[in-house]
C-alpha cells in the first residue's frame, strides 16, 4: 500500500475514532458469551478406585484415565484425587497423595524387578519369572535348612523363624487374609505390617 | 467454546455494557479458609498444581517453610508461614493459605483495559480469560491483595480460578477437596458464613476473644473468606491487608478520567468534523507555491 503522509494521518485518525466508539460501549457484546475458560477435563475419563501407595493410612483414591477402554485406545492416567466414598479419607489427600500423578509418570519410577547379584555392584533389570523363581528358591532352601518341626518337649510347633515377612498396609481385607494364610501356612512367625513401622 | 454459559457473566473488563443474562438466579459460592484448623501441610498447593497442570521449576531452600517463596504464574496458591509472639509471650505459628480472594468488587477487573480478559460470573468467581489478556499488568496494580502474576512464557496474567472448571460441573475446588483437616470448606456464601460463625463461637469459648471472619467490606466482601483467631489484626497473618480497597489511582483513572478522556476524544472528533464542513481542508494555493519557490531560491543562494 502506497500511503501519502496526509493519507496516513487520515487513516490513523479514523482508526482512533473507531476504537473510541468501541470504548464508548458500542462494541459487539455478543462475543462475551462465546469466550470460555477451561473445560472440565474429566467429563468422559475412566474412573478407577484404588488405594494410595504411600503410608499406612491407606487413603482411597480415584484414578482418572483418558480413553473409554476401547480396543484401540491406550489408557493413560491423567488425574488422581481422593475417593469421597472411602471411609478412611472421605475424599481428602495429603500433599504426597495429592501429587500421586507425578509418581505414576516419574521417569525414575521402578517399572520392573531389578537384581543385584552377589559380588556385583550394579542392579540389572530382570524378568518377573526370574525374580519370583529366585525368591521361591531362596525361601525353600532357607526353610528346608531352618524349619523347626518340634520343640524341646517334643510338641509339634512347625516354626520357620529365620525368614520374615513385612506386608503392606494399603491392602484390602481380602489381600490381608490371603497374605496371612500364605505366611502362616509356611510356618513363618516373623510377620509384621507397615502400619506398625 | 461456550461450554460455561451456565455461569453467566455479571461483569466483564473494559466493557461498559454487560451482556444481558436471561437466567437471573444463581447461588453465590464461597471458599472458607479456617486458618485456625490449618496445619500447613500444603496438600492444597499440591492439589492445585496437579489439577491445573502447573509444574513450576523446583527452587531452592530459602530458610523458610514457605516453598516456593512467592506466588507466581504457576503458583496460584501458597501457604504463608508467620511466627508470632502473642501478648502472653507464647509463640503462635500462623499459617495462611494465600491466593485470589475473588472479590465481589474486583480491583483487577476494574483496572483491566482488555475487553473480556477478566470476567465475573453470577456465582461470584472472578476469572481471567487468557485469550483476551494482553499482559499489560494493570490487574497486578489493581489487586488489593497482590495476587496476579504475569507469565514470562506467554506474557499473560494468571491466578487462582477457584477451579471454575470444576465448580461449573458441580464439584468443589481441588484444594477444598484435598484438605485433610477440613480447614478449607466450600459451599454457598451464606452456608460458609454460617459455618464461620459456628467456628468463631467455638474459638471464643476457648479463649480467642478476637476470633472473627475476614470478609472485607472495602471490596464489597470476598468469595474466599478466612476465619482468623486474631481478626482484629489481620496483618500478623503474613501481611493480610487490614482494610483492602481498590487503589485510588485505579478508581480515579478508570472511574473519573476515563469518561472525561472519552468525552475529550469525542469532542475533538466532532470539532474536526465541523471544522471540515465549515472551513474545509487546507488546500495549497498558487500564492503559496510562489512563496515556497521564493524561499527555496533564497535558501539556495550562496552566502
Amino acid at each position: 500500500m502506497n500511503l501519502s503522509r496526509r493519507g496516513f494521518i487520515k487513516l490513523t485518525g479514523t482508526s482512533l475514532a473507531a476504537s473510541s466508539v468501541g470504548a464508548l460501549g458500542f462494541g459487539y457484546t455478543g462475543e462475551a458469551l462465546a469466550a470460555a475458560v477451561r473445560p472440565y477435563k474429566l467429563a468422559a475419563a475412566t474412573e478407577t478406585r484404588n488405594t494410595c501407595t504411600y503410608c499406612s493410612v491407606a487413603c482411597g483414591i480415584l484414578i482418572y484415565s483418558m480413553g473409554d477402554r476401547a480396543k484401540n485406545a491406550r489408557s493413560n492416567i491423567i488425574h488422581i484425587e481422593g475417593d469421597p466414598d472411602h471411609p478412611v479419607n472421605r475424599g481428602t489427600l495429603c500433599p504426597k497423595g495429592a501429587g500421586l500423578l507425578d509418581v505414576v509418570h516419574a521417569p525414575t519410577r521402578l517399572r520392573a524387578p531389578r537384581y543385584r547379584a552377589p559380588g556385583s555392584n550394579a542392579f540389572k533389570e530382570v524378568s518377573w519369572d526370574f525374580a519370583l523363581d529366585r525368591i521361591a528358591r531362596l525361601m525353600k532352601d532357607d526353610r528346608d535348612k531352618n524349619f523347626i518341626a518340634k520343640n524341646a518337649a517334643g510338641t509339634t510347633v512347625n516354626r520357620w523363624t529365620s525368614t520374615g515377612m513385612l506386608a503392606a498396609s494399603a491392602s484390602s481385607t481380602e489381600t490381608s487374609y490371603a497374605t496371612w494364610k500364605v505366611v502362616r501356612a509356611l510356618g513363618m512367625v516373623v510377620f509384621d505390617n507397615q502400619a506398625r513401622v | 467454546m461456550a461450554d460455561l454459559q451456565s455461569q453467566d457473566y455479571i461483569r466483564r473488563s473494559a466493557t461498559t455494557l454487560t451482556p444481558p443474562a436471561a437466567r437471573n438466579y444463581e447461588q453465590q459460592v464461597a471458599k472458607l479458609i479456617d486458618v485456625t484448623r490449618c496445619i500447613g501441610c500444603k496438600a492444597c498447593q499440591s492439589a492445585c498444581m496437579e489439577w491445573n497442570n502447573l509444574r513450576p521449576e523446583v527452587g531452592y531452600f530459602e530458610g523458610s517453610y514457605e516453598n516456593p517463596m512467592d506466588l507466581g504464574p504457576e503458583v496460584w496458591t501458597l501457604m504463608r508461614f508467620n511466627e508470632w509472639e502473642n501478648e502472653k509471650g507464647d509463640l503462635e505459628w500462623l499459617i495462611r493459605k494465600d491466593g485470589c480472594m475473588h472479590c465481589e468488587d474486583p480491583g483487577c477487573l476494574k483496572a483491566c483495559p482488555a475487553p473480556g480478559a477478566i470476567v465475573q460470573y453470577a456465582n461470584g468467581i472472578v476469572d481471567f480469560v487468557s485469550d483476551a489478556c494482553i499482559g499489560c499488568g494493570y490487574c497486578v496494580k489493581g489487586c488489593p491483595f497482590n495476587i496476579p502474576r504475569i507469565s514470562q512464557t506467554d506474557h499473560k496474567s494468571y491466578k487462582c480460578t477457584l477451579c471454575s472448571d470444576r465448580v461449573s460441573v458441580g464439584l468443589e475446588p481441588a484444594c477444598v477437596k484435598t484438605c485433610p483437616t477440613g480447614a478449607i470448606m466450600f459451599g454457598t456464601k451464606s452456608d460458609m458464613t454460617d459455618w464461620a460463625q459456628e467456628r468463631i463461637k467455638d474459638l471464643k469459648s476457648r479463649g480467642f476473644e478476637n476470633a472473627g471472619l475476614y470478609d472485607p467490606p472495602g471490596v464489597s466482601g470476598t468469595h474466599v473468606m478466612y476465619v482468623l483467631h486474631h481478626a482484629d489484626k489481620p496483618s500478623i497473618y503474613s501481611d493480610l491487608p487490614e482494610q483492602p480497597h481498590i487503589s485510588d489511582f485505579v478508581s480515579f483513572w478508570k472511574g473519573l478520567i476515563k469518561p472525561v478522556a472519552l468525552a475529550g476524544l469525542a469532542f475533538t472528533a466532532l470539532a474536526g468534523f465541523f471544522h471540515w464542513i465549515t472551513v474545509g481542508p487546507n488546500d495549497v494555493q498558487p500564492e503559496d507555491e510562489a512563496e515556497a519557490e521564493r524561499l527555496l531560491r533564497s535558501a539556495e543562494k550562496p552566502r
